[in-house]
């Protein structure tokens, strides 16, 4: 009756093939966090189940030439221990920080978050104002997509049937660049973003930001990047009007729904608030090396 | 009686006789009893708030070798259509049996419409698809307002409503209209100088225990069948399931499980009846689980409420009048708490003029059940923000306003006694000079206070103790401890039998093993329970005595028995109890007290909290960052949980206050049954909650005992709601105090 079917392939050839020979519908199992509540009211329905996890490299993070190379499935609780990845990423690694609780961090995973791709995942705005890409292989190779290229929609991703996420390349930042992340909940743990924001600084030796990246979550049907909220930090040195206009910027850019956790209003005014508080957060964090 | 009274054993922090097994992992609860041969009951529920049932087909599953049994509500045998026909039919228990199995109508969205039976749980689930419903789908009703309008579509086409000058002609989704009064009201407000006069609502909200309903039940022709459930009262449900299925008590056992969590929401049935109709029927023993969703969509909740209340008072703060309207949601059948809201709503104030009028409301959501204070936290909620906001206006210190107007002894309820020694003045005086009030309120924090009162009650309750020979004992009783009762039953037999508390082993027994017992709820375990613990404490010194008398060939009245040691009057001889035992054999056989009572002379709980939050101004996002809760306890006999009765109550009373909503489509769809999006509070989002007893003794028990389980859930919504309205500068009148609310009170302010 229950027709599931788990493999847990070894090396990556293995899985492509898996994928490409699948009869049935496959799900693509990380730390199961979000696969596995999915699956419940799905007992009885045919499945092939692939854990990725055992394929090399999958749950490593390394520093190679100009990028981190990130394993989708390195646990968030792994990943948030690292204090190279912190030093250099701290709003990457404060989203990472937030998914679920203590327990569920210890299987959770960035590609997972990624790949689930909720509009209100909370590594996914941080991943974009860092300008991680998704690397991707498939039957016939592998290809590089920018993360925000990457969403297609709630719950929707650009991977083909044949296809999975091999790893996660965020490149070295600019010297003295920082970013940062926060989203509202009702609470202080164990929530899902409302709205989120992170955004990416970079100031020269007067405090004058040169390149600034700001991107926007669970405010629209996936994470979105803001241009217009990061032209108005560029040039400033982040006085309160140039913090005000991107935070309208990103109210602006957001195009939420109502719902059981929030609605269209204050979405849209608390992803402003957060765009604001973050840009100061993490020019601070510049002012601070 | 007298409060400078010493004690040995009461008002020690003792460790809990239950607490190791708990943290263990080794007590077992409602889903941990499995049986050879067991199989598994599942629900189909209803996808629609409000439908008409056209048809409800189960031959498909009958057909089906996976399926065991089926039920629906026709296997009820008393309350089913032939017993109608034949007269049998048992009025009081349609409603219940209704909501436990859907009658022709769904009601809500989760209501049960039948079950099944099968080898496990994943294939009892599968088969609810063999079912086959034809819903007419009909307009929901969601709240009050819709409900009591004249084009409301009506929830029961025979419900008129009761309680109006004038009988009801007409079906309402009004059940119900109380009015209580005191004075001449017209006559009040025409003598105050300030008026007040606002409308306040309230949410559904979810007791929120932990503990999902289960029960593993065996049916037997030969005998007692068997129920286990975690429950608030096994006699009751004995008694629910032998009427809805029409046997005789003494033809059920029912075994209370350890409880994780009830506040009033495990107070009724929902799966023992129909999974004794499976086990009736598959001749197996049968186990059935709520899913957390199902516990949100179809147990009992609080009720949502609309309160509008007008206070007038003088300028020297006296208040003339107070007057309350107030509507309470009943969920799909009627019986909200609305009474006891009516009842406590002005409590805390003598007042000579008021006026109190209640409805009790259908509509389309899960029946309402007990909740902590049911039906105070409402109405005392409305009533304390507007007496706030007149201490505000008349320029006085809401202490001091509340001072001047405080219930005391000799004051005449507006239901019916007048109070005896209460303790609201001395709480007042305690939150006075808290290290809490007295501090200054911190820059950008507003600070609320409010007071609540509850009746507590008493009634029936029966214990045996037995000793053994070698002293030690175990204390029969049975009520279910939802709140640490056995380490304060035990203190008590400890403190009368002048043993150690640990040499008596308090258990909560099965319906076979002890006499009838009222439901653990009313805040009355440790006061009534807690005097017939005393009393059957009482009952074994005096057989100690005459056996010590026996001993020394004296008689009864020349012995004298104190702290655990009985003494001859005419000598030196002493005996301990122990000594006592251990010659029982040779004295007439063991020892055992016995006590069954019906306690009267429960002591009303009055409290009063106070709360600081700060408020995120461009968010809306509250914190509370410090909060008191004093409360009259009479006399704790286990400080700790006492403390953690006003700590959990001022808990539920914040979430409530700040985010806890039941969320619905336009459909009558929940949205939000999972902790994930019905917010209660974390432990991370709140501060210590700090407690202050305040002991002002009950003269009716022995050693002052008043209930304090349920008083500390109603200031908290009225004391958080003051502070948010200080906080941000604006009044309120709606609940939860959620952040997108807030932020558009903010928002329409600038």
């Amino acid at each position: 009756m229950v027709a599931l079917t788990y493999h847990a392939p070894d090396s990556l050839e293995e899985a492509v093939q898996l994928l490409s020979t699948a009869r049935q519908p496959v799900k693509l199992l990380s730390g199961g966090t979000d696969l596995i509540i999915q699956m419940q009211g799905l007992i009885q329905d045919e499945r092939l189940v692939v854990d990725v996890k055992k394929i090399p490299g999958m749950r490593a993070a390394d520093w190679m030439e100009d990028h981190l190379r990130l394993g989708p499935s390195m646990s968030c609780a792994q990943f948030t221990k690292r204090q190279d990845i912190q030093a250099v990423f701290p709003g990457l690694v404060e989203a990472a920080y937030l998914i679920g609780s203590t327990q569920v961090q210890g299987r959770a995973s960035i590609g997972g978050n990624l790949c689930n791709a909720s509009p209100a995942a909370d590594t996914i705005p941080a991943l974009i104002v860092n300008r991680a890409a998704c690397l991707i292989q498939g039957l016939n190779g592998t290809r590089r997509v920018n993360v925000e290229d990457f969403l297609t929609g709630v719950g929707q991703q650009c991977l083909a049937s044949d296809e999975l996420l091999v790893a996660i390349e965020v490149p070295n930042p600019a010297a003295r660049t920082r970013d940062a992340y926060l989203r509202f909940i009702p609470r202080t743990e164990m929530d899902i973003a409302v709205a989120g924001a992170a955004v990416s600084v970079t100031l020269d030796d007067t405090g004058v930001c040169t390149n600034a990246r700001v991107a926007i979550g669970a405010v629209a049907p996936t994470a979105i990047l803001v241009p217009s909220a990061a032209d108005a930090l560029i040039g400033t040195k982040l006085e309160d009007d140039a913090l005000l206009a991107a935070a309208a910027a990103s109210s602006q850019a957001a195009n939420p729904i109502s719902d059981r956790r929030g609605t269209v209003e204050f979405r849209r005014h608390v992803v402003g608030v957060l765009t604001k508080r973050a840009a100061k957060i993490a020019a601070n964090r510049v002012g601070a090396l | 009686m007298s409060e400078a009274r010493e004690f040995k054993h009461i008002g020690q922090r003792t460790i809990r006789p239950d607490g190791f097994d708990k943290v263990t992992g080794k007590a077992n609860y409602g889903a941990d009893l499995s049986l050879p041969g067991m199989i598994w009951g599942a629900i189909l529920r209803s996808p629609h708030a409000h439908a008409n049932i056209k048809k409800l087909d189960v031959s498909r599953a009958e057909a089906s070798p996976d399926v065991l049994a089926i039920a629906t509500f026709e296997d009820f045998p008393s309350v089913n259509a032939a017993a109608q026909r034949d007269g049998t039919h048992r009025e009081g228990m349609m409603d219940t049996a209704c909501n436990i199995l859907a009658n022709q109508k769904v009601l809500y969205h989760g209501h049960a419409v039948a079950a099944i039976a099968a080898r496990s749980q994943a294939a009892a689930i599968a088969a609810l698809d063999l079912i086959d419903v034809e819903y007419e789908v009909l307009t929901p009703v969601l709240n009050i307002d819709d409900a009591i309008s004249a084009t409301a579509p009506i929830l029961h086409e025979t419900m008129m409503t009761q309680g109006l000058a004038e009988p009801a002609t007409e079906a309402s989704n009004v059940s119900a209209r109380m009015e209580l009064k005191k004075g001449d009201i017209e006559a009040g407000f025409a003598a105050a100088d300030v008026i007040v006069e606002r409308a306040y609502d309230t949410p559904t909200v979810h007791q929120g225990y932990i503990e999902p309903h289960a029960t593993t039940v065996v049916f037997n022709d030969n005998g007692p069948s068997m129920i286990w459930c975690p429950t608030q009262g096994h006699f009751d449900v004995r008694a629910r399931v032998a009427q809805l299925l029409n046997l005789e008590l003494g033809q059920i056992k029912v075994v209370a499980s350890e409880i994780g969590g009830g506040f009033g929401g495990k107070t009724t049935v929902y799966l023992e009846p129909v999974a004794l109709i499976l086990s009736k029927k598959s001749g197996r023993p049968v186990k059935m689980e709520m899913s957390r969703g199902d516990v949100f969509r179809a147990s009992g909740p609080a009720s949502a409420s609309q309160s509008r209340i007008k206070v007038g008072a003088k300028m020297d703060g006296t208040i003339t009048a107070m007057q309350a309207t107030l509507h309470y949601e009943a969920g799909a059948f009627q019986g909200s708490p609305m009474g006891p809201g009516c009842m406590t709503v002005f409590t805390p104030y003598d007042v000579e003029n008021l006026y109190v009028e209640g409805f009790d409301v259908v509509v389309n959501k899960p029946k309402v059940a007990a909740y902590r204070a049911p039906g105070a936290p409402q109405s005392e909620f409305a009533a304390e923000m507007a007496v706030n906001e007149l201490a505000k206006k008349i320029g006085m210190d809401p202490i001091e306003f509340r001072l001047k107007n405080a219930a005391k002894e000799g004051t005449q309820t507006i239901y019916g006694p007048k109070l005896k020694v209460v303790g609201l003045e001395a709480c007042l005086e305690a939150a006075k000079s808290s290290p809490h009030y007295t501090a200054p309120i911190p820059e950008n924090v507003g600070r609320g206070l409010a007071a609540g009162f509850w009746f507590n009650i008493g009634g029936q309750s029966s214990v045996i103790i037995n000793l053994n020979p070698d002293g030690t004992g175990t204390i029969i009783e049975g009520s279910p401890d939802i709140g640490g009762s056995r380490a304060s039953m035990q203190m008590m037999a400890a403190e009368i039998l002048g043993v150690a508390p640990s040499s008596l082993n308090p258990i909560v027994a099965d319906t076979e093993h002890v006499a009838y017992n009222q439901t653990t709820g009313g805040s009355r375990t440790t006061f009534a329970t807690g005097m017939a613990v005393v009393e059957a404490a009482e009952d074994i010194v005096e057989q100690l005595k005459a056996r010590a008398a026996a001993m020394w060939n004296v008689t009864a009245e020349q012995v004298d028995f104190k702290d655990g040691v009985a003494q001859n009057l005419s000598g030196e001889d002493q005996l301990t109890l122990a000594e006592i035992c251990a010659s029982a054999e040779k004295t007439g056989g063991q020892i055992s007290g016995r006590a069954n009572i019906n306690a009267r002379g429960a002591g009303p709980s009055f409290a009063v909290h106070i709360c600081d939050i700060k408020v995120d101004k461009e968010t809306g996002k509250t914190d509370v960052v410090r909060y008191t809760a004093i409360q009259d306890a009479g006399k704790a006999i286990h400080p700790s949980y006492v403390e953690g009765q006003f700590q959990g109550g001022a808990v539920q009373g914040i979430g409530w206050a700040l985010n806890e909503e039941y969320v619905y489509s336009k459909d009558g769809i929940m949205e939000n049954a999972g902790f994930l999006d019905y917010r209660i509070p974390l432990a991370s989002d709140l501060p210590e909650i700090e407690a202050i007893i305040v002991e002002v003794p009950n003269s009716f028990h022995p050693f002052g005992v008043r209930g304090v389980g349920e008083t500390g859930i109603i200031p908290p919504l009225a004391a958080v709601g003051t502070a948010v309205a200080e906080a941000i500068g604006q009044p309120i009148s709606s609940l939860p105090c959620s952040p997108p609310k807030i932020l558009k009170l903010l928002m329409a302010a600038r």
